[in-house]
């Protein structure tokens, strides 16, 4: 049992700089999945934590023990990794049981041939053989120990790789990108799979991805990573309704959150797409920002008003119970994605005026450099939890 | 029918010169078992034909076998093969491993100096060698056969080349796994390399037994001599100009290797490394 603190991680490959001051702290049996785009550095975060990797600066902790410069074998980590990293010239039953092996058994005893008849070594291997067995069956792949890695499909290396980390027992488990490479229905039942895992083994996860429905489902919070940076920790409901930063509103939810540039006016107004946006927020006058419009904000009005975009329908996607449209509105590049419900809004054709409304609260204001400006008196939910936690 | 049964003319081209190339490097073998089964009289007939008009292969190969201390040779030729093959695994696969995999301040520069060996060839060292194994005291027995040879820059190259193409999490995940950094070479990365491995022993086998050339420096000891040394010796003192049973000899010294290179076929049909990753 062990939580982790990652305390101000940097990382650098000669001149290129993976990781800056990355610092998290992820609770005893706690399920964190780090969400970011590839090559935003997960993957060389996970094998710092892994000890596979040395860090170019910062401490990171496992449980009470600064593992620092401690060897991965000593960390007391599983991990999975993004391409399984199976042995391919063992079968599974050998791969899942190497770490076991490799733990319970001395130098002697895991000779080939006479470490079998040292003392103790026959009962070690009987027990090994049986938790081997035990977590296949609860995988589904005992009727595969004798194969090779070479002779499984691919759900089955993962749920191998899965195997072979999950008999370690180990106080804390990292998966990197386990599912990249499954179907998509396969995908979503091993999602299911993974959650339940979690459950019943209560160690701390750290879960990989670039899948942001992976990360909205499965996990307790997510941490977005973009270019090395945390922008934000958070359960997943709070990513998305109430994000720090334009990046990480901008990198989750599908269809994408409609950014617009904005002015701001006298009382409260901002003038966005040639209409006025009621802002509860101190901003100055005549200063330029962005405000963030989820696509599920908007709902169908009459008329022309305070607080409602206009403009013409370019293309309708049905999508059976929602409807995608695409709405081109005065001075933007792209066109506004609105998805309503299908049966509220039943005959839009494209070609035709539109008028879309937007509650204030729904309107998520970004400053020009991306971070977010919320109204007069209203804290971030992160800082809202940290004031908490200290009283 | 269709036109696909019939190869086009490039295909045709193409195999008559394998063929053609085949039957010239076969040629001289052909000849050579041909020779070791014929009396000394037909052998310089002016016309060819393989099969002799009178057998006399029991006869050359008995000379061979007993007139000449053959299988005392074949016995060297084995011992010292096997044990520079060894040595050389035994050296090359932990090199090699960290010249693939390992991070440290002037592998780059190792590496260059085992390309810069890979390009010397083995003669000009000749003479340095024999200078150091008289030194060391080890001139005309078995190590001064064996000692140029163990650390072998090709074995190197070719064993950090097939490495790198192991994908580092694989030895990432046998470091979390607990292996040391020499149990991850011996039971990881050369259970993986293995259809290099095979390679590269055949090559080292069908050249040191083949070898001539430093056995002729390093060696007087008859008791001493791998094969090629000596059937040259055999030649001088016993056969003469008696090519019957020479070629009886060399073809029972080179019996070994093709029957070897034919059973070490199948690894390098079989791929070994699918399945490490998806
Ligand atoms: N050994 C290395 N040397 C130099 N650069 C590296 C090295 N390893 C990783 N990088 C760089 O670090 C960055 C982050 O890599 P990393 O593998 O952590 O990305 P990732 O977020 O896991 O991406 P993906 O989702 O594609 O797996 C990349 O730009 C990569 O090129
Ligand atoms: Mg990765």
């Amino acid at each position: 049992m062990a939580g982790i603190t990652i305390e101000k991680i940097e990382k650098t490959f000669g001149a290129t700089t993976v990781l800056r001051d990355v610092s998290l702290d992820i609770a005893d049996g706690e399920f964190l999945t780090l969400l970011g785009p590839s090559g935003c550095g997960k993957s060389t975060l996970l094998r710092i934590l892994a000890g596979l990797e040395v860090q170019t600066g910062g401490s990171v902790a496992i449980g009470d023990r600064v593992v620092d410069g401690v060897r991965p074998k000593l960390r007391d980590v599983a991990m999975v990794f993004q391409s399984y990293a199976l042995y391919p010239h063992m079968t599974v039953q050998e791969n899942m049981s190497v770490p076991l092996r490799m733990r319970r058994l001395s130098n002697w005893q895991r000779l080939p041939l006479i470490g079998r008849f040292l003392p103790g070594s026959k009962a070690v291997a009987a027990e090994i053989e049986n938790e081997v067995m035990r977590t296949a069956k609860a995988l589904g792949i005992g009727h595969l120990l004798g194969r090779k890695p070479g002779q499984l499909s691919g759900g089955q290396r993962q749920r191998v790789a899965v195997g072979r980390a999950m008999v370690r027992q180990a106080a804390v488990f990292l998966m990197d990108e386990p599912l990249s490479n499954l179907d998509a229905k396969l995908r979503v039942q091993m999602r299911a799979e993974i959650k339940e895992l979690h459950k019943r083994l209560g160690v701390t996860f750290v879960y990989v991805t670039h899948d942001q429905s992976e990360a909205m489902t499965m996990s307790d919070r997510v941490a977005v990573m973009l270019d090395g940076e945390l922008l934000q920790v958070a359960p997943p409901q709070e990513i998305y309704a109430d994000p720090d930063d334009r990046r990480v509103a901008e990198f989750i939810g599908s269809p994408k959150i409609n950014i617009l540039d904005a002015k701001m006016h006298e009382n409260g107004l901002a003038s966005m797409a040639g209409t006025a946006f009621a802002v509860r927020a101190p901003i100055a006058r005549g200063s330029s920002l962005s405000i963030g419009i989820r696509p599920e904000a908007f709902h169908l009005v009459d008329s022309h008003g305070v607080n409602i975009l206009t403009g013409a329908v370019r293309l309708v996607e049905h999508m059976g119970s929602d409807l995608f449209v695409h709405l081109d509105v005065p001075g933007g590049d792209h066109p506004v994605v609105a998805r309503l419900l299908a049966e509220r809004a039943p005959q839009i054709s494209s070609g035709q005026t539109l008028h879309l409304g937007v509650k204030p609260e729904r309107l998520l204001l970004f400053a020009a450099d991306g971070k977010r400006i919320r109204p007069h008196g209203q804290l971030g939910a992160t800082v809202v939890r940290m004031k908490e936690r200290l009283q | 029918m269709s036109t696909q049964h019939v190869a086009p003319p490039s295909a045709i081209l193409r195999h008559a010169v394998l063929l053609i190339t085949g039957a010239l490097i076969l040629i001289p073998f052909v000849w050579m078992v041909s020779l070791s089964i014929k009396p000394p009289g037909e052998i310089f007939r002016a016309s060819f034909s393989f099969w002799p008009a009178q057998f006399y292969g029991v006869e050359n190969y008995n000379k061979a076998l007993t007139s000449s201390p053959l299988p005392r040779y074949m016995l060297n030729g084995l011992f010292v093969c096997a044990t520079i093959l060894s040595l050389q695994v035994a050296v090359c696969a932990p090199a090699a491993y960290a010249l693939a995999k390992l991070n440290f301040p002037g592998r780059n520069l190792l590496f260059a100096l085992v390309l810069i060996a890979l390009l010397l060839p083995h003669e000009v060292l000749a003479l340095p060698l024999f200078i150091l194994g008289y030194k060391v005291g080890i001139l005309n027995t078995y190590a001064a056969l064996i000692f140029p040879y163990v650390v072998s820059p090709f074995g190197i190259f070719l064993f950090r080349q097939f490495f790198k193409t192991i994908p580092d999490d694989v030895v990432h995940a046998a470091k979390l796994d607990g292996f040391s950094e020499l149990a991850i070479v011996w039971r990881i990365m050369v259970p993986m390399a293995l259809p290099a491995i095979i390679a590269f022993g055949i090559f080292s086998v069908v050249s040191h037994w083949n070898s001539l050339f430093w056995p002729l420096i390093a060696v007087r000891d008859q008791d001493l001599m791998p094969p090629p040394l000596g059937i040259m010796a055999f030649k001088n003192e016993e056969a003469g100009n008696d090519y019957g049973p020479l070629m009886a000899a060399t073809t029972v010294v080179v019996l070994p290797l093709i029957i070897a290179f034919l059973l070490a076929q199948r690894w390098f049909v079989e791929g070994l490394t699918s399945g490490a990753t998806k």
